[in-house]
C-alpha cells in the first residue's frame, strides 16, 4: 500500500513538472555556479513565470558557440546568453536566432541597435594592479616601462581576443608595432583568464588583462582596496554581453518575457555583484556601493560587431608575430 | 613463442583493444562527417608541430633519464618515510594543471622562493619562462611516474640473482651491466613513449611556462578550430597529426624492448649486498634527497596556499567532492575490465606495439574524442544523460596506457614462468586468472588502480561537453571558483583535490602491495 501511495505520488509529481514549462538557456559556466547570478536569476525569474528555468553552463562564451553550431536547428535551447561582442557577428551567420523586440534604457556608452542579440551587462577591459604600482597611461607608455604584464591568448581566450581588438581599434596599422614594445613586458600567455589572473595574485606580473569592475570584487567580497584598474587614454574597448532567442524555440513567448526579464531592475540589480560587470540597465537603487569607486574611462573603444571576423584575422596574425620573435 | 605457451583467451584482449580503437575512430570519423571549409596546414601549424614534438622529446627523455638513478637508489635503499615518499612519487602527476602551475611558480617563478633566495644572496633573479620552463614543468609532472615504472622495473627482478651477483663479488658497477641494465632495457621504452605522448598533448603547462605563442602545441591548435574558428576539418586533421606522432612514437620505441625475460625466482625481496659501500650510500642519499625535494617543494607550496583558503570553501565543493569519487571508482572498474584482458593478450604476444593502441586513447585530444561523441550521440539522446557514462569510458581509455605500462611488464614475466606449467595443468580461463596470473599482479593491479582513480578523481577533459549541470565535479567546482575571482577557495578545493586523489591512489596501491614489500 505504502508503496502505490509513493507510486502514486511520484506520478503526479511527474505530470505536474510536464505541465510546467520549461525554459532552457544556454549560458557560460561562471553564470550558473553557485555564487555566480544563476541561482538569484532562477529564483527571481521562477516567481514571475510560472514556468521551470533551466539554466545549463558551457565553458565560455566561445564553447557556448561552438556548441550551438554543433547542435544547430535541433538544439533543446529556448535562449543563448553570454555571447559577446566579439562573437556577434559569427553568431549570427548561424542563422538560428530570431529577432527580438526588446526595448530597454542602456546604459551602454554605446548606442545599441543589433536587431537580434540585446544586452544584459558589459564591461571595459582593462589592466589590474596593485595600488603600490604606478600604472602607465597608454600602451605605449606601458611599451617604454619595465612593468610586467600577465595576458591571455586571443585563440583561447575571449578577454585575450578583447586585447587584441582593443589595440587594433586604438592603433590600426601602428598595432604590429605596439605589440613588439609591449613583447618584453608580457612575462606570459595563459590559455584562459582565470590563469591569468591567478598568476597575477601570486606576484608573477605587475598588471593583468582584465575588467575595470574587477577591483569592486575585491573591495565588496573581501573588503580589500589594494587593487585598481589602469586608465588608458586610448580609450577601453568594451565587452558587451548579450542575449538572443533561437528561431527552433518551442518557447518562444517565454523565452522573449525571459529576456525582458533579464534587462528588468530585478535581474539588473542581482548582476554586478554576482558577474562583477556593469548592468546593462541602471537599477533604479543605483549601482551596488563600492562600484563608484571604479576608475571610469574617458572614452569608450567599440568595433561595428561586423567588421569584427576580418579585423581579428588581421590582428591575429600580427599579433602571433610580434610575440613570436 | 610464447603464444602457444599459455591458454590465455585472446577474444576479451582484442576485443577491448577492438573497443578503444572504435571509440577513438568513431569520433574522428564524426567529426570529419561534419566538416565543411577546412583549411590546410599552415606554416604555423608546422610551427605548432615542430615545437610540440621537439619540446616532448626533451621531457620525456629528460624526464626518463634523471628517473633512472632515483629509481636505482629507491630500490636499493630502505628508510623511514619511504613507503610515503613512493606513494607521493604519484602526486605531482595526478594535480590539475593550473594548480600544479602555480605550485611550481611558487618555487621558480619571479616573486616565488628560489628567486627571493637569490635576491637575498646578491645574484640576479632566473626566468622559469621559456622552453626550459616548459621541460621543467614535464619534468616535474613526468619524472615521478617515471621514476615509479623504473622501481616496479627494479623490484621485478628476482632477488635470487642479487644473492648470485653478491657471492661472486660483482662491482656495483658490474652489477648494473649484468642485472639491471637488462632490466632497464624493457622497461625504459614503454615509459619513454608514455611520457612522450603525455608530453605531446600538453596545452595549458607548454603555453603558461613556454611564456606565450612561441610554445604553441598541437593541442592549442585543435582547441583554436573546435571552440573559436569551429573549423572541424582542421580540427580533425590536426587530431590525426596527434595521433600520428603518438603511435609512429609508440610503435618506434616499443620495438627497441628486447625479447628476454630476466628468469624466475621466489617471489621474495633480499637484502642488496651490492648496495652497502659508503660511496653507494652517499651517492643514493644525495640523489633521494633532490629528487624529493624538486618534487615536495612545490607541493608544499599547493598545501600551504590551500590549507589558507580551507575555510573560505563554500559547502558545495564537498557536494562534487563526493561526485568524483563515485565516478573514480566507477573508472577504475571499467579501466581494469579493459587492461587486464587487454595486457594479457599483449604479453602473450611477442614484445611488440600491441601498447601503442592503449597509447593512441591518450594521444587523442578529449576535445576530439568529446566532440565526436557528441555528434554521434545528441541527434539520438540527450548528451547529459550519457555524461556519466562518457566520462567513465574516457576517463579508463586515458589511464589505459598507464595500466597498461604497469601491467604488461610483470604480465609477461608470469606468462613466461608459469605458462607451460599452467597449459601442462590445464589451468585455463578464469582460474588461470586467479590461481596464477592475479596473485602475481597484485602490486601493479593496485598502482593501475591506483593511478586511475587519480586521474579520473581530477580530470576535466571530456566534462565541458557533457558536464551534466545537476552533477558537477571536483575540478569543474575548482575551475568554476577560479572563474568567479575565489582564487583562495579554489586553493583549498584544489588541496581537497589533491588529499582525494592521493587517498584513492594510496588505498589502491596499498591495498595491492598488503603483505608484500615494494
Amino acid at each position: 500500500m505504502k508503496y502505490l501511495t509513493f507510486a502514486t505520488a511520484t506520478l503526479a509529481a511527474t505530470t505536474a513538472m510536464a505541465e510546467t514549462p520549461e525554459l532552457v538557456v544556454y549560458t557560460y559556466d561562471s553564470f550558473v555556479s553557485e555564487w555566480g547570478p544563476g541561482p538569484a536569476i532562477e529564483k527571481a525569474f521562477e516567481e514571475v513565470c510560472a514556468c521551470d528555468l533551466r539554466l545549463v553552463g558551457l565553458g565560455d562564451g566561445a564553447a557556448l558557440l561552438a556548441r550551438l553550431k554543433l547542435e544547430g536547428a535541433r538544439s533543446d535551447a529556448d535562449v543563448v546568453m553570454g555571447l559577446d561582442t566579439a562573437l556577434i557577428a559569427a553568431a549570427q551567420e548561424t542563422g538560428l536566432f530570431q529577432e527580438t523586440d526588446i526595448v530597454a534604457d542602456y546604459a551602454l556608452p554605446v548606442e545599441w541597435t543589433d536587431p537580434v542579440f540585446a544586452p544584459y551587462d558589459w564591461g571595459y577591459f582593462a589592466f589590474v594592479h596593485n595600488k603600490d604600482v604606478t600604472p602607465p597611461a597608454n600602451f605605449k607608455a606601458l611599451g617604454e616601462s619595465d612593468l610586467k604584464i600577465v595576458i591571455q591568448d586571443p585563440r583561447s581566450s575571449t578577454p585575450g581576443l578583447g586585447l587584441l581588438m582593443w589595440v587594433k581599434n586604438a592603433y590600426r596599422d601602428e598595432a604590429p608595432a605596439i605589440w613588439e614594445a609591449m613583447a618584453d613586458n608580457v612575462v606570459t600567455v595563459t590559455k584562459g583568464w582565470s590563469e591569468a589572473y591567478g598568476l597575477f595574485l601570486e606576484g608573477e606580473a605587475d598588471m593583468v588583462l582584465s575588467y575595470t569592475t574587477s577591483p569592486a570584487y575585491h573591495l565588496i567580497a573581501e573588503e580589500d582596496d589594494s587593487k585598481a584598474a589602469a586608465i588608458f587614454d586610448e580609450g577601453h574597448y568594451m565587452q558587451i554581453e548579450v542575449m538572443g532567442r533561437l528561431a527552433g524555440s518551442d518557447q518562444p513567448e517565454l523565452a522573449a518575457e525571459f529576456l525582458k526579464f533579464m534587462v528588468s531592475d530585478a535581474a539588473q540589480t542581482i548582476l554586478p555583484t554576482t558577474n562583477w560587470m556593469y548592468p546593462a540597465v541602471t537599477p533604479d537603487a543605483g549601482l551596488p556601493k563600492g562600484f563608484e569607486t571604479l576608475t571610469v574611462p574617458e572614452k569608450a573603444l567599440h568595433v561595428d560587431v561586423q567588421n569584427v571576423p576580418a579585423l581579428r584575422e588581421e590582428a591575429l596574425a600580427e599579433w602571433l608575430k610580434a610575440l613570436s620573435q | 613463442m610464447a603464444q602457444s605457451a599459455l591458454a590465455i583467451s585472446r577474444k576479451t584482449g582484442i576485443s577491448a583493444a577492438l573497443l578503444v580503437l572504435a571509440l577513438i575512430v568513431l569520433a574522428l570519423g564524426a567529426v570529419i562527417s561534419r566538416a565543411e571549409t577546412g583549411a590546410g596546414l599552415g606554416a604555423a601549424d608546422w610551427a605548432a608541430i615542430r615545437f610540440t614534438v621537439l619540446q616532448a622529446l626533451w621531457s620525456s627523455g629528460l624526464s626518463v633519464l634523471l628517473a633512472v638513478p632515483v629509481a636505482r637508489a629507491l630500490a636499493r635503499r630502505r628508510f623511514f618515510g619511504r613507503g610515503a615518499l613512493v606513494t607521493l612519487l604519484g602526486a605531482p602527476f595526478i594535480l590539475p594543471v593550473i594548480v600544479a602551475v602555480l605550485g611550481l611558480l611558487a618555487v621558480f617563478g619571479r616573486s616565488g622562493w628560489l628567486n627571493t633566495a637569490l635576491e637575498a644572496a646578491g645574484l640576479p633573479a632566473v626566468s622559469i619562462y621559456g622552453f626550459h620552463g616548459v621541460v621543467l614543468a614535464h619534468v616535474f609532472f613526468n619524472m615521478p611516474l617515471a621514476t615509479r615504472l623504473l622501481l616496479m622495473g627494479w623490484q621485478n627482478i628476482p632477488s635470487e640473482r642479487f644473492r648470485l651477483a653478491a657471492q661472486i663479488r660483482l662491482t656495483p658497477r658490474a652489477m648494473f651491466r649484468a642485472v639491471e641494465w637488462p632490466m632497464l632495457m624493457q622497461v625504459v621504452p614503454g615509459a619513454l613513449a608514455l611520457v612522450f605522448v603525455i608530453c605531446l598533448t600538453s596545452f595549458a603547462v607548454a603555453l603558461t611556462l613556454g611564456g606565450g605563442p612561441r610554445a604553441t602545441t598541437i593541442e592549442l591548435a585543435i582547441y583554436q578550430a573546435f571552440r573559436f574558428d569551429f573549423d572541424l576539418g582542421r580540427a580533425a586533421l590536426l587530431s590525426v597529426v596527434q595521433l600520428v606522432l603518438a603511435g609512429g612514437m609508440a610503435l618506434l620505441v616499443l620495438r627497441l624492448v628486447p625479447d628476454i625475460t630476466l628468469g624466475g625466482g621466489l617471489d621474495r625481496m633480499m637484502p642488496r649486498w651490492d648496495a652497502r659501500g659508503g660511496v653507494q650510500r652517499i651517492v643514493d642519499t644525495i640523489v633521494i634527497v633532490l629528487a624529493a625535494l624538486f618534487l615536495l617543494v612545490p607541493l608544499v607550496a599547493v598545501v600551504w596556499r590551500g590549507v589558507q583558503g580551507w575555510a573560505q570553501m563554500p559547502a558545495q565543493v564537498y557536494h562534487a567532492a563526493g561526485i568524483s569519487i563515485m565516478v573514480a571508482i566507477a573508472s577504475i572498474a571499467v579501466l581494469l575490465g579493459l587492461a587486464l584482458p587487454m595486457a594479457g593478450w599483449i604479453a602473450a604476444r611477442k614484445a611488440d606495439g600491441g601498447e601503442a593502441i592503449g597509447l593512441l586513447g591518450l594521444s587523442a585530444s578529449p576535445l576530439m574524442i568529446g566532440t565526436g561523441w557528441f555528434i554521434v550521440i545528441n541527434p539520438v539522446a540527450d548528451p547529459f544523460d550519457f555524461a556519466l557514462v562518457v566520462t567513465m569510458l574516457v576517463n579508463a581509455m586515458m589511464a589505459l596506457p598507464f595500466a597498461l605500462r604497469i601491467l604488461v611488464p610483470p604480465m609477461r614475466d608470469a606468462v613466461r614462468q608459469y605458462g607451460r606449467l599452467s597449459l601442462m595443468l590445464d589451468v585455463q580461463g578464469w582460474r588461470l586468472w586467479r590461481v596464477v596470473l592475479l596473485p602475481r599482479l597484485r602490486a601493479p593491479i593496485g598502482y593501475a588502480a591506483g593511478l586511475t582513480g587519480a586521474l579520473s578523481m581530477g580530470d576535466l577533459g571530456v566534462i565541458a561537453l557533457f558536464a551534466d549541470p545537476d552533477r558537477v565535479t571536483l575540478p569543474l567546482q575548482m575551475v568554476r571558483l577560479m572563474g568567479a575571482y575565489r582564487m583562495d577557495a579554489a586553493a583549498g578545493a584544489a588541496l581537497l583535490l589533491l588529499a582525494l586523489s592521493l587517498g584513492i591512489f594510496w588505498i589502491c596501491d596499498k591495498g595491492g602491495r598488503w603483505r608484500a614489500e615494494a
